[in-house]
């Protein structure tokens, strides 16, 4: 059975090696910083003892007042999950760091987010719509989007 | 003097038999060898995750069938566990096994379609994709013996399945379990020692360990580089804690593992359906007492199985009204096919529609 690692224990370890980056956490998730998001994931990704070195799922909600964009980690070796999630205020230009460089699953899923939502990834390899066309208007996921 | 080359850029699709659906590649190559491939997708988008979120929960079930319609009862299932996760629905004994019962006919019809389609890719024209045609169609009749459908089953509901299954059912499949271990025997013998199947396989479009890991690639084609996981075995859901099973993993990660994972994991199907057959209660409730329109409380799940192709996820997030607030699909497929670049840059054209063969995915799920 895969452990759900409590976001709690596991906030207060990445508060102490990426200090301020940690906005709040409860049993199964933690919330990130948008701006410190890649330091985190690196840190996730590469600590000896979580070891996330898989990306379940990315995906964004929009919440008309932010989006909320959610990452899902799994450890193959210690059999344990986490929820990772960040917001995003900006509507107009919401901008997030890209972690395609740590978990190239995220590649299409990011484009994916850029083409629904309008999520702008910074350090995105090739950012392009995915699913819908060159030249198409608005974004369709969004509340707003009729 | 070195003699000036150019790439030379080919289309692959969106109307092409080895794309398996509405499938572009647009392929890079130097003479015959592949230097980049890039998929583009979209062409099968019907927006299912923004119409899910102006249905009720039951009404999304019959959208969620048009994922993976090769096997679409997985795709209920995939959504109806995160539903009955955020709803708190428990699910009766009887129609957790019928769901077990399904999910591993529908893995067995899968397979069925994927070898013999993946046959077809490497110039066996006919005979094996017939053969294993032949097969699934007894499935599809089981299937439509119990819902009235062939394709498109819209079976599972959120807290059980519609219906339950009538008399003619269990004799039929018994027959189909006895049958199978036989089928699978000649199909292996057929196939296996092939000396053409085996060199255009072998050794072709290799996908190391870590690379699919690191891509996140699930099912068949993760299990194939030698990882062994499961979300079975790994994280149940359902019961399948009761079963006892094996999970077959490949070696070297060719085109060759994945096919082999694939038919090794129809006799664990079959080996599953045999315990499940006895298992099964005789009688009982075959659905929880849900509300036709049920509000499930303000929040969030995700639910996963192991579909045929690899981890299917539904994310769900709840507002506390009659419509879900968002549906975010994960499928296996469109994961799967971010390795298609790693597996077959560096070997030619022909052997692409089998790398791509071998990946085994499917359009509905990958456009969504």
């Amino acid at each position: 059975m895969t452990v759900v690692t409590s976001g709690e224990d596991l906030a207060k370890k990445i508060a102490e090696a990426i200090p301020g980056s940690v906005i709040s956490s409860d049993k199964t998730s933690v919330m990130v910083d948008a701006a410190k998001l890649a330091q985190v994931a690196e840190f996730l990704k590469n600590t000896p003892g979580l070891d996330f070195n898989y990306l379940n799922f990315a995906t964004a909600v929009d919440y008309i007042d932010y989006f909320e964009l959610v990452y899902r980690l799994l450890s193959m070796e210690h059999n344990h999950s986490l929820v990772l999630k960040t917001r995003c205020y900006d509507r107009e230009n919401p901008t997030v760091p890209s972690i395609v460089s740590l978990w190239r699953g995220a590649y299409f899923q990011e484009r994916e987010m850029f083409d629904m939502f309008g999520i702008k990834f910074e350090g995105h390899p090739d950012l392009r719509r995915l699913l819908t066309w060159e030249g198409f208007k608005g974004y369709p996921l969004r509340r707003d989007y009729l | 003097m070195p003699i000036k080359t150019e790439p030379f850029y080919l289309n692959l699709g969106p109307q092409h038999p080895s794309t398996h659906g509405v499938f572009r590649l647009r392929v890079e190559l130097d003479g015959e060898v592949i230097v980049n491939v890039e998929p583009i997708i979209g062409y099968l988008h019907r927006g299912i995750e923004k119409l899910a979120e102006t249905r009720t929960y039951t009404q999304v079930i019959p959208l969620t069938d048009r994922l993976d319609y090769v096997a679409s009862m997985t795709n209920n299932l995939a959504y109806c566990l995160s539903v009955e996760k955020l709803a708190g629905i428990k699910v009766p004994e009887r129609a957790e096994y019928l769901r077990v019962i399904f999910s591993e006919l529908m893995r067995l019809a899968n397979h069925f379609l994927a070898i013999g389609a993946f046959l077809n890719d490497c110039g066996a024209l006919a005979t094996p994709l017939i053969y294993m045609w032949r097969e699934r169609e007894k499935i599809v009749d089981l299937c439509e013996m119990t819902c009235g459908q062939r394709l498109l089953f819209n079976y599972m509901r959120v807290g059980g399945v519609s219906q339950d299954v009538p008399e003619e059912f269990m004799p039929a499949l018994k027959k189909f379990v006895a049958e199978m271990p036989k089928f699978i025997g000649e199909y292996e013998q057929l196939i296996k020692q092939n000396e053409i199947f085996l060199a255009r396989t072998k050794g072709v479009g290799i996908l190391p360990k870590e690379t699919a890991i690191n891509i996140g690639a699930s099912g068949p084609v993760l299990r194939g580089s030698g990882v062994n996981w499961d979300i079975r075995k790994k994280d149940p859901y359902s019961i399948y804690e009761r079963f006892d099973f094996e999970v077959p993993t490949g070696e070297v990660g060719d085109c060759y593992d994945r096919f082999w994972v694939r038919l090794r994991e129809m006799r664990q199907s079959v080996r599953i359906l045999e315990q499940a057959i006895v298992q099964i209660p005789a009688k009982g409730p075959i659905r929880a007492d849900v509300p036709q329109f049920f509000r499930p409380p303000a929040g969030e799940a995700y639910g996963h199985i192991e579909a045929p192709k690899g981890n299917l996820g539904f994310y769900v997030v709840s507002d506390g009204s009659i419509a879900p607030y968002r549906v975010h699909i994960f499928p296996p497929s469109l994961i799967n096919v971010t390795a298609l670049a790693d597996m077959a840059i560096g070997w030619k054209v022909a052997d692409l529609i089998i790398v791509f063969g071998s990946i085994d995915v499917v359009l509905g799920e990958i456009d969504r």
